[in-house]
């Protein structure tokens, strides 16, 4: 029962993830008021993608045809460590919050590197953004995750959240509250959609994430795409295992379920703030990662001492 | 632990956050009222249940004095000086956000060396009253136009207000009103002294005021 219980979000995951662009752009059509494309339509390019042969430019080097797969390999590890609402992670070890981040920051590292080796100035324009803003997001995270620590006194993502996360609720709602913000607005920088870059623009000088992946076509293109689909996946769990205080011990597979739904709730409510926002100038960007460490930072310093 | 006193501290911290990250006057302002809003509120949060007619009729008047009057005058004042923007502030708006939490973990520091949160209604409230005033303080400090430097002053009168709050209970109303009266002329004779700078010198840069005019 407990393994079917751990192991279900994860297939979850690598099953469902492609959906969530899906729901996005249906959510951002039917505001606009059009049809949009259909909810599966990742999947049918990801299949179309794999199909396909890889074409490689002559300038770059191994480290351009290892990153999509390194960065896919990074997220995929990062998977088992997170849990469903009112579940234990199917990894779960101390100190995995930082693994977590770790991993994260390996994706980016691989696309980074790889924008650098095409030797290309405007991808290198990207790759550099890319860490700039990295740079800002992470310490939000992490603050927001420190929080939690501080409260359940693991800093394990499995034992973080369950159990203790209702409670907190009710003691101090504020704190959780900051912490939700931050973690969402550091949802939206990672994961480029407005207002910090537009997943839809692929040639304008102010694109942060595609601007680095400009050179990759067929399954390398793939898999950087389903990569994109799973780190959403990623940050969104955090944010419904923080927002949703499921606790039923009768029915632990539910946890699952929730965690779908509060999922496709996180995408509905980013194609809804995609719809009724434009994107930041550049500028700003930094100004508003901050605040959210700031947020996130209030966040912990309201749990340390309540 | 009182839930609605509780946000109302941490609203109260957010829009000094944003009173520091914010370059553009009339947002500052209307952070400003918000911030005065919820000023008007607190009494009412710490009294919970039941609501005597004194702390409701000097709730009601801070919340108009703070939320709507002085941000009416300031804005009026922001028009008329043709000002929109702050330009070259003395330190940075992110600086100025780090430095804003910078100052809440200090404000938490000093509330776990002083005796006071034993007797406070919650214990947000007195680390809320200092870093408000520090922004307060940093603002008038930090910022060159006279309207931010109005703004701080505000920031840092509200800041003291939750102080008292959170320590006196029950500050006589002839002692409330007289502050709100002050704060009231003084607010009143600033707008007027930065119509005047900026009809006089064709700025609000009160960094500029040292220098002499022929």
């Amino acid at each position: 029962m407990n393994f079917w219980q751990t192991i279900l979000p994860v297939l979850a995951a690598l099953l469902l993830a492609p959906l969530l662009p899906g729901v996005i752009a249906r959510v951002k059509a039917a505001v606009a008021g059009r049809r949009g494309p259909p909810l599966c339509q990742l999947y049918f390019d990801l299949w179309k993608l794999l199909r396909k042969g890889a074409v490689y430019s002559r300038t770059t080097t191994w480290v351009f045809r290892a990153a999509p797969g390194i960065a896919l390999a990074a997220l995929l590890c990062a998977l088992p460590l997170l849990p469903a609402p009112g579940a234990d992670a199917l990894v779960s070890c101390s100190g995995s919050m930082f693994i977590l981040i770790g991993l994260l920051a390996l994706a980016r590292f691989a696309t980074v590197a790889a924008a650098l080796d095409t030797g290309s100035s405007f991808e290198g324009m990207g790759g550099s953004r890319e860490v700039q803003f990295a740079a800002l997001a992470e310490p939000a995270v992490l603050l927001a995750l420190a929080a939690l620590a501080r409260a359940s006194g693991t800093c394990a993502l499995g034992g973080m959240f369950a159990g203790t996360v209702g409670p907190l609720w009710q003691t101090a709602a504020p704190a959780v509250g900051l912490l939700a913000v931050a973690l969402g607005i550091v949802l939206l920088a990672e994961n480029c959609r407005i207002p910090f870059d537009d997943p839809n623009t692929h040639l304008e000088l102010t694109m942060i994430h595609e601007v680095m992946v400009l050179d990759y076509g067929g399954p390398d293109l793939a898999f950087i795409l389903y990569g994109a689909a799973l780190k959403l996946w990623v940050f969104g769990t955090l944010l419904v295992n923080l927002l949703v205080p499921w606790q039923d011990a009768a029915r632990p597979l539910a946890g699952t379920g929730v965690l779908i739904v509060g999922l496709v709730a996180v995408a509905i409510a980013i194609g809804l703030i995609e719809s009724a926002l434009a994107r930041l100038r550049l500028l700003k960007v930094p100004q508003l990662l901050l605040g959210a460490g700031a947020l996130a930072g209030l966040g912990l310093l309201l749990i340390v001492r309540l | 632990m009182n839930h609605i006193l509780d946000t109302l501290l941490v609203i109260l911290l957010l829009s000094c956050f944003l009173l520091l990250g914010t370059s553009r006057l009339a947002a500052a302002v209307r952070m400003t009222a918000v911030q005065g809003f919820m000023i008007g509120l607190l009494p009412l949060a710490i009294e919970g249940g039941e609501i005597r007619l004194r702390v409701a009729i000097l709730a009601a008047l801070i919340a108009v004095l703070k939320a709507g009057v002085f941000p009416w005058l300031l804005m009026r004042t922001v028009r008329s000086a043709g000002t929109t923007h702050e330009e070259r502030p003395l330190v940075g708006y992110g600086l100025s956000t780090l430095l804003g939490v910078a100052a809440v973990g200090a404000a938490f520091w000093l509330d776990s060396r002083l005796p006071f949160s034993a007797e406070a209604h919650s214990k947000l409230v007195v680390p809320v009253a200092f870093s408000v005033m520090a922004t307060g303080l940093f603002l008038m400090v930090a910022r060159r136009t006279a309207i931010c430097q109005v703004l701080g002053y505000l920031t840092l009168e509200n800041g003291i207000y939750i102080f008292g709050l959170a320590i006196v209970s029950g500050i006589p109303m002839l002692v409330e009103l007289g502050v709100l009266m002050d704060m009231f002329v003084a607010v009143f004779v600033m707008g007027i002294a930065i119509f005047r700078i900026s009809r006089e010198f064709d700025h609000i840069d009160a960094a500029q005021l040292t220098s002499l005019k022929g």
